[in-house]
């Protein structure tokens, strides 16, 4: 009689893949399949109308590096990025701080700071696009304060401004409460010792809690770098890439590129790259973590 | 070890489901039963109870068709999503198609070309059909979508508030032979000071629909481009002219409302709209006097401005047979008598003040023979190219830097030229 077959380590190994196979099941189905049929996309030219689908070899990233829309489409996103995480980053830590305090009234101001993070993303930015109007809210809450305020989403300047703004808002308070959590897990004793050596309060701020929340500080930057490479909703709610093209970020020249102008095979290009990017980003944030992580040796 | 041979397999299954799914491919026509989908716009109660009784009295004709769905997609974002679900294999059978984007649809041979079907189905004469409306609808001869839907511009005006103003309305206007650009222009002007709502609204424009205001330059003899559709039309004088009148009337004047001001004139909010004829169902409950003239006099005197809107069947649907012979049937004479109630049809037969009176209780006979039935016989449609969803967006972010005060304007519209000659070349 030979050996059983359902040994107690093949069993265990069973039951490890039956838990993960859900998960895997899903990742495979979308995550990883529309991954490669995006990358099979952008190897054909696809003219949904005409209903071919051809195959073009590396013509479409030839046209990725001919495209003279491109360049202007990476400035802005970059520009988004860049401010969203500056500002964004920025904000969260300073009202993690504030809140992090003892005081009356905290919780209350958590909550509020937290809340638009549960608000519809659409819904929210169409409450904006209204404020923002010439003759919306913000310009007449401005107008009682004697300022003859801009046209918030029509000006090349504070068009993306404006965006930017609104998104932070919309999602400072993930990050507030990923710091507060984080400062809230920095030990009082630390704190104490450093009182006792007589070293001020900015001197704590920089040399025991930045240290000691740089765990979350890369986490929170990467998540709001990946975010802000993938800023949609907002830009074809608000402005539609305009004016000019001065918020025409990457995803939505995308999506004009795909969608709009039925280029399917040169979106699919379009995401390729999105993806090398958003990859490369996170690579590097992960590398530069021995450098910035106080945690990790 | 066995296990991650499974996992291999159901790995490739998944990867292979996956790519079949998105393969779509053509099928067999079928003889069973077929339930046609239709794609529109609209989802009216009144138009969508009009398209059903139609469909119901097909299907007691043609018991193998069981069923046919009106499915509304919102307008905004209708031509993407319709090319959207025919990308991922799930197209209509049928669907209406906007003037922008009929050169697109024509041309691809996405569309079941008509003039058999058509010329086939009893009764239908189809030498009815006025020729210039079916001609943006049509390839080398051939008929690939029915024109369902021929709506000129008006000008819809709130008389009580250009009574308030102390102006004279656009009826007395036209009376005294006077109804220019200038005297509009002036009357919105006069009329927005005085109220401090907006003036004049180009209906949908809101500084990025630019292809609405071929509704003003048309009155200049301006187009977007040649007939061919090769020469850019921008940086020539005719369009310099209407777009410094424009520019005018927004920036100095204050006769329409500025970028990023939201005006609705059925709600109150404007003096005057220019808009399609089909918007008159929203003045109902109106609660104030109105009335409906044609678009003023421009330099180049009288003229009217129409928008499209196309009904075809897809050549990619699994019944595409039955789906053009329910267009037939849609489209017949007595079906087109009935949607002309919303939708004024292109049969010169039933384009008369008497037909069309019939079905728009709210308009008087002068406004459907000025408006729709002149409009109709003398309108250059707004205007459309191949590839028209690029082009429109590259002159929408060309033209940004028109929308302020001190613009450049001849600069402008020679960036919009640079901007678009290599796509009308395509």
């Amino acid at each position: 009689m030979s050996t059983r077959f359902w040994t107690g380590s093949r069993r265990d190994t069973l039951a490890g893949y039956l838990f993960i196979a859900p998960q895997l099941i899903g990742s495979v189905l979308f995550v990883f399949v529309p991954l490669g049929l995006v990358f099979w996309y952008s190897l054909h030219e696809w003219n949904v109308l005409a209903d071919t689908f051809t195959f073009v070899g590396g013509e479409n990233y030839q046209a990725l590096a001919d495209d003279p829309k491109l360049a202007d489409a990476l400035v802005a996103t970059g520009f988004f990025s860049a401010g969203l995480v500056v500002l964004n980053l920025s904000l969260a830590l300073l009202l993690a701080v504030l809140l992090n305090q003892r005081l009356r009234g905290t919780v209350f101001f958590r909550t509020v700071f937290f809340s638009p993070v549960v608000v519809s993303l659409v819904a929210w930015t169409i409450v904006w696009s209204f404020l923002l109007q010439d003759n919306g809210g913000i310009n007449g809450l401005l107008e009682t304060v004697g300022v003859d305020g801009p046209n918030w989403l029509r000006g090349e300047g504070t068009a993306m401004i404006a965006v930017i703004v609104v998104q932070v808002v919309k999602n400072v308070g993930l990050n507030m409460v990923l710091f507060l959590a984080a400062l809230q897990g920095v030990p009082a004793n630390l704190y104490e010792a450093a009182t006792v050596d007589g070293a001020s309060r900015r001197r704590q701020f920089l040399s025991i809690t930045v240290p000691m929340i740089s765990p979350t500080i890369l986490l929170t930057s990467i998540i709001t770098v990946v975010g802000s490479l993938q800023v949609f909703a907002q830009i074809a709610v608000l402005t539609q890439g305009g004016p000019g093209t001065s918020t025409t970020v990457l995803v939505y020249y995308l999506y004009q590129q795909a969608f709009q102008f039925h280029h399917f095979g040169y979106g699919a290009t379009l995401s390729v790259l999105l993806f090398a990017i958003v990859l490369l980003l996170t690579l590097v944030q992960w590398r530069m973590r021995r450098k910035w992580v106080f945690h990790e040796s | 070890m066995k296990i991650r041979v499974i996992l291999a397999a159901a790995t490739a299954g998944a990867l292979a489901l996956g790519l079949a799914a998105c393969g779509g491919g053509e099928e067999e026509p079928s003889t069973g039963p077929v339930s046609l989908r239709m794609t529109v716009w609209s989802s009216n109660e009144a138009h969508l109870k009009l398209f059903n009784e139609i469909a119901d009295a097909y299907k007691a004709k043609n018991p193998r068709v069981t069923e046919v769905k009106f499915d509304p997609i919102p307008f905004e974002s209708y031509t993407t999503t319709l090319t959207t679900q025919i990308a991922g294999g799930n197209g209509p059978d049928l669907a209406w198609l906007l003037e922008n984007s009929a050169p697109d649809f024509v041309n691809s041979g996405a569309l079941v070309p008509l003039d058999d079907t058509l010329g086939k189905a009893e009764g239908y004469n189809a030498a009815d059909l006025s020729p210039s409306a079916t001609s943006l609808w049509k390839a080398d001869g051939k008929l690939f979508a029915y024109p369902f839907s021929t709506s000129p511009f008006g000008v819809f005006v709130n008389t009580d508030m250009l009574k308030a103003a102390g102006q004279q309305t656009p009826a007395e206007l036209i009376a005294a032979n006077q109804w220019t650009w200038e005297k509009a222009v002036a009357a919105a002007a006069a009329s927005s000071a005085k109220s401090g709502k907006a003036g004049l609204v180009v209906r949908d424009f809101d500084y990025k629909g630019w292809d609405n205001l071929s509704t003003v330059w048309a009155g200049w003899g301006a187009q977007a481009w040649s007939p061919d559709g090769k020469t850019c039309g921008f940086d020539q004088q005719p369009m310099v002219d209407a777009m410094t009148f424009l520019h005018k009337a927004i920036f100095t004047d204050k006769a329409l409302p500025g970028p990023g001001t939201t005006a609705d004139f059925f709600a109150g909010e404007a003096a005057m709209t220019i808009t399609q004829i089909s918007r008159a169902s929203l003045l109902k409950e109106a609660k104030f006097g109105w009335d409906l003239v044609p678009l003023p006099t421009g330099p180049k005197g009288e003229y009217a401005v129409i928008g499209q809107a196309g009904l075809g069947a897809l050549k990619k649907g699994k019944n595409a047979d039955v789906a053009a012979d329910f267009l037939a049937f849609f489209t017949n004479p007595d079906n087109s008598a009935k949607l002309a109630a919303y939708f004024p049809p292109p049969r010169t037969s039933q384009l008369t003040a008497a037909t069309l009176a019939k079905t728009n209780p709210l308009l008087k006979p002068e406004q459907l023979q000025q408006v729709v039935i002149d409009g109709i016989s003398s309108g250059v449609v707004k205007p459309s190219h191949t590839g028209q969803a690029e082009i429109a967006q590259a002159v929408r972010a060309a033209l940004d830097p028109l929308w302020k005060p001190g613009a450049d304007v001849k600069a402008v519209l020679g960036g919009v030229c640079s901007a678009i000659n290599p796509l009308l070349a395509k």
